[in-house]
């Protein structure tokens, strides 16, 4: 079988469903209801469609070679998902849930958010849609996230600081999952990334591998071959599945997820999951998860708010177990080196997310040498960050580095 | 191979009543108190213990349970904590204890290490939220090797198929979502429980409890008269945590059902 072929719930011993039972009808109800749109020409169309006339797509490459040239001369080449509309990766999510949810019957959506890029986009497809959209989101990311907060609102949804816990992405799940318990009848709950319950890995995957097929094609057409890495940040995987999902059956291209270091996993400060972790259940899937020994889930740490989540996608550990895709940590410090270099050499702001990729595309292109080429998704644009870069980097009159 | 908590169902049921079942973490506010507090419970007219494992991610759980584990975990719970409440509540009084855990706290320790252990402690058996029984093949062999219930949850919007499934895979009893929601005290106890209780007979379940929301007497014993048990949580760590041991005796002895 291909790789490309799993379609869970299981992915080897990750994935299933560890959930309390007042949900499987719901996901049972979810999961019927995308198989049929999944054969159904109609709902193809329409969401097809709307990705041309309203996303965007298909998202462009950029070569970047003055970035590349500090990479070891490598070919550096960015998948542009920056430039969809909302200014990421989520919407191909998002709109293909939201979708579905009208098909369903379902009034009201509620999604979590870390960086705010997924609940933005939720909030955006809810106002497409005419739906209610409710938001959770760790107290803390409201705070160094407070520009997505408002254009949340701005499109009408209700946002709700979460309080509990470390207060970050994982609370936020926490407390959607309650709010869906409660309320399951009426709401669809539009989770963001490739982790939680069956179907959602599966499903959030299909929604993005649009990222890799067209990827696969723009590369061959520009290079004549297929790339020899293929990159992407991970905090629970999507971007990075959706352009890995195109490649998985071509051995001779190399799948690598960049993970976030925080102040390097030596410190205990970090979100690796993969370099650090074990598999466990956390959020409705077995996969690798950041914990102690009694297994209670360990706060991550990183500087950009969509990484700084201790679990991880049941498709990627089982990537990882197989050897297909291999995860590194990247630095705080590294990222944001990145995200500064590739606004200088090449006029492009990425998302303090992404810019751990572009840090690892620098690495691998060191590693490789010239002869490389480099596929690197560019999940999101930095427009969100610039409250935290300018502190990072002291560049607001008045501050200091 | 027998199951204390049946074993006390069907003598309250020789008595003419339905068995109070009650809720509290272990380790909240202290380790000690806790397990004083559960003593407290059982001699106040509690039949059968069900004690909570604090877990980071408690999704199943309104902020009232939430806050109590949060803190027994920010005051430094481990999980050979919950062996030794286990142990030293069952060598005082003379109930089953069942433990509440989420899933992983039990996978990390080895699921089959955790059953001998809870078993050697004198436990019960376990009452698993976020673990269905389609995925609970390793823990349902652990349990039917060290002679422990496993008490699954039924939904109302479970189907019928999911059901019989569940009292199948139940032993102790099965435990029935009173409402679509999470912990935490309710004026009324949802109409849905009562055909949730029904349905669950139907299908051929012989101990239903009920929990989620029961935070009255009169719900008590209303529930009481449909199901085998009726499972109160959120209630008790309220009076656990505003008034102490003695509040939470009292809040026990509020809800007991009267003996005929």
């Amino acid at each position: 079988m291909l790789l490309r072929d799993e379609v869970g719930p299981y992915f080897g011993e990750f994935g299933g469903r560890y959930v309390p039972e007042s949900l499987i009808a719901a996901l049972d109800e979810l999961s019927a209801a995308y198989m049929t749109a999944k054969l159904d020409p109609s709902f193809q169309a329409e969401l097809a469609e709307l990705h041309r006339t309203y996303t965007g797509r298909p998202s462009i490459i950029t070569e970047v070679p003055r970035f590349a040239e500090h990479g070891g001369g490598a070919r550096i080449i960015l998948k542009r998902e920056d430039l969809n509309h909302t200014g990421s990766h989520k919407i191909n999510n998002v709109l293909g849930q939201a979708l579905l949810a009208k098909r369903l019957g379902k009034t009201r959506i509620i999604a979590e958010t870390g960086a705010g890029q997924h609940g933005v986009a939720s909030a955006t497809a809810a106002a497409l849609f005419g739906m209610e959209c409710v938001v959770y989101m760790g107290e803390v990311d409201t705070v160094r996230q407070a520009l997505n907060v408002a254009r949340m609102r701005l499109l009408g949804a209700e946002v709700i600081p979460v309080t509990s816990g470390s207060k970050t992405l994982k609370d936020a799940i926490n407390e959607a999952m309650r709010d869906w318990v409660a309320n399951v009848d009426t709401t669809h709950y539009l989770l963001g990334t490739v982790a939680g319950p069956h179907p959602f890995p599966v499903m959030v995957r299909d929604f993005h591998k649009i990222i890799g097929e067209e990827a696969r094609e723009q590369v061959l057409a520009l290079t004549g071959r297929l790339p020899d890495v293929v990159t992407a940040c991970v905090g629970g995987g999507s971007n990075a599945i959706g352009i890995f999902h195109a490649f998985l059956d071509d051995p001779s291209v190399k799948l690598v997820g960049f993970e976030a270091a925080g102040h390097g996993i030596e410190t205990g400060k970090h979100a690796a999951t993969m370099s650090m972790g074990r598999p466990g259940v956390l959020h409705g899937a077995r996969s690798y998860m950041l914990q102690d020994a009694d297994g209670q889930t360990v706060e991550s740490h990183s500087i950009s708010a969509g990484l700084d989540y201790p679990g991880v996608g049941p498709e990627h550990s089982w990537l990882k177990d197989l050897g297909r895709a291999t995860y590194r940590p990247i630095t705080d410090a590294e990222a944001m080196d990145a995200l500064r270099l590739l606004s200088r050499t090449e006029g492009i702001i990425p998302a303090i997310e992404t810019a751990h990729g572009l840090a690892g595309a620098l690495q691998l292109g060191r590693e490789l040498g010239p002869d490389a080429i480099i596929l690197v998704n560019n999940s999101g644009r930095g427009d969100k960050d610039m409250e935290t870069a300018a502190k990072y980097f002291g560049i607001l009159d008045g501050e200091t580095a | 191979m027998s199951s204390q908590v049946e074993t006390v169902i069907e003598s309250l049921k020789a008595q003419g009543r339905g068995a109070l079942i009650g809720y509290l973490p272990i380790g909240f506010p202290s380790l000690a108190e806790s397990i004083e507090a559960a003593v407290a419970l059982v001699e106040n007219g509690v039949d059968i213990l069900e004690l909570g494992v604090p877990y980071s991610d408690p999704v199943m759980d309104g902020l009232v349970i939430q806050e109590a584990t949060q803190k027994a975990l920010e005051d430094g719970f481990r999980l050979s904590d919950a062996f030794t409440a286990v142990r030293e509540i069952t060598a005082r009084v003379n109930a089953p204890v069942l433990l509440m855990t989420y899933y992983n706290p039990v996978l990390q320790y080895g699921v089959e290490a955790f059953a001998k252990d809870l078993a050697a402690a004198g436990g019960a058996g376990l009452i698993t939220p976020d673990l269905i029984p389609d995925e609970a093949h390793q823990w349902i062999a652990a349990a039917e090797k060290y002679d422990l219930d496993r008490v699954f949850l039924a939904a109302p919007s479970s189907t019928d198929e999911r059901l019989a499934q569940a009292v199948k895979l139940c032993r102790g009893f099965v435990y029935a979502v009173s409402t679509m929601g999470i912990t935490g005290a309710r004026a009324d106890v949802d109409s849905a429980a009562h055909t949730l209780v029904d349905r669950l007979h139907k299908v051929g379940a012989k101990y239903v409890g009920v929990g989620v929301g029961i935070s009255s007497r009169a719900q008590v014993a209303e529930v009481l008269t449909y199901a085998e048990g009726a499972i109160v949580g959120s209630l008790l760590v309220k009076a656990l945590s505003d008034g102490g041991v003695e509040a939470v005796g009292r809040c026990a002895a509020d809800l007991a059902p009267a003996s005929s």
